[in-house]
């Protein structure tokens, strides 16, 4: 399995670039994904951060996480062998971003242009 | 077709000495694992559908209970553990399979599994008991973005245990032949990817609640 770890036409997602040191590899991903899921539990109830920092704060660990989560569990690098899962990855990503902020800002403004709710309407079931 | 293609593919040709145009079609293994990490990223894409969903309705609790009087985190936090560790076990199983060792296969899949299945069970009891107060889903938009968000991950876990009993059951009958290892390989990358879903649920649907 080890020779085909650098065929012409790039690596597999998730192939180990070193069988040996792969262990360790998860260990070191286990350690910092589980460092940074009990930093996010901590900042969303301990009152010790800035309350309005909350959600970036939360948002910046998260993003860490699925970071560490990509390189030490499913091994994608920045080499040029894996150029075409970065890639996908990139419009995976891309893609998703278009979807989740295009779609709160659309329903953010729709929201911001609807009449406002008089008693007579709020009265009806 | 990509296996005959693939062999008389001379390996000690170096990358950079040929044209991307004339190295030939890769081996199964890299074609299979590419088009594996193709149909996560669309599983990705749906659940980011789901996600905005939940980002619009989230404040649209009809009067009803708010995800902050719902929600537990310690609950929420073991569940996160369960899924975490088992990432980590299903990773010492794809080394297993490539280190084609059988008994320790069986043993991390199992762990894998039984963590797998503690995190549905979790799951399955949170549900009932929000059901029971009255907070089900056809409660407000809130509720439903919620479960629809929540399910469908446990969905896609509930899915991934069957298909880890298959392999168990294939890696028994059928031995460790290229195509059950590429099976077992793409089942490690599926349930690394829930796991990346999972911290995405864990932020924006329990922490973001607070």
């Amino acid at each position: 399995m080890e020779e085909q770890d650098t065929t012409p036409q790039g690596r597999a997602p998730g192939r180990h670039r070193d069988g040996s040191r792969s262990a360790k590899t998860y260990l070191i991903g286990l350690a910092l994904a589980a460092i940074l899921t009990l930093a996010s539990f901590w900042a969303a109830q301990s009152g010790l951060v800035y309350g309005p920092a909350v959600p970036i704060l939360l948002a910046a660990l998260a993003v860490g996480q699925m970071g560490v989560h990509l390189v030490f569990f499913l091994h994608i690098s920045s080499g040029p062998e894996d150029t075409n899962n970065i890639l996908a990855l990139a419009f995976g990503v891309f893609v998703v971003g278009l979807v989740v902020f295009g779609s709160m800002l659309i329903m953010a403004n729709l929201n911001a242009n609807m009449m406002p709710a008089t008693p007579a309407m709020q009265m009806q079931p | 077709m990509t296996a005959i293609a693939a062999s008389s593919v001379p390996r000690e040709m170096d990358a950079g000495d040929v044209p991307l145009s004339q190295r030939g079609p890769a081996s199964p293994e890299i074609v299979v694992r590419f088009g594996f990490w193709l149909f996560l990223l669309s599983d990705i894409v749906i659940f980011a559908a789901l996600f905005a969903a939940y980002a619009v309705l989230s404040k649209e609790t009809a009067g009803g209970p708010s995800g902050a009087q719902l929600f537990d985190r310690t609950h929420t936090l073991i569940e996160t553990g369960c899924l975490l560790a088992s990432s980590f076990t299903c990773g010492m199983m794809s080394l297993a399979v490539e280190r084609l060792q059988k008994m320790a296969i069986y043993l991390w899949a199992g762990v894998t599994f039984a963590l797998g299945l503690a995190f549905v069970l979790m799951e399955i009891f949170e549900f009932s008991r929000m059901v029971a107060e009255g907070a089900g889903p056809t409660h407000s938009a809130f509720l439903s973005a919620f479960f629809t968000l929540v399910g469908t991950h446990g969905l896609h876990v509930t899915i991934g245990l069957c298909w880890l009993v298959v392999m168990a059951a294939q890696v028994g009958t059928l031995g460790l032949r290229p195509m059950v290892m590429r099976r077992l390989l793409c089942f490690g990358l599926f349930w690394h990817a829930l796991d990346i879903v999972w911290i995405g649920v864990f932020t924006i649907v329990y922490l973001g609640a607070g």
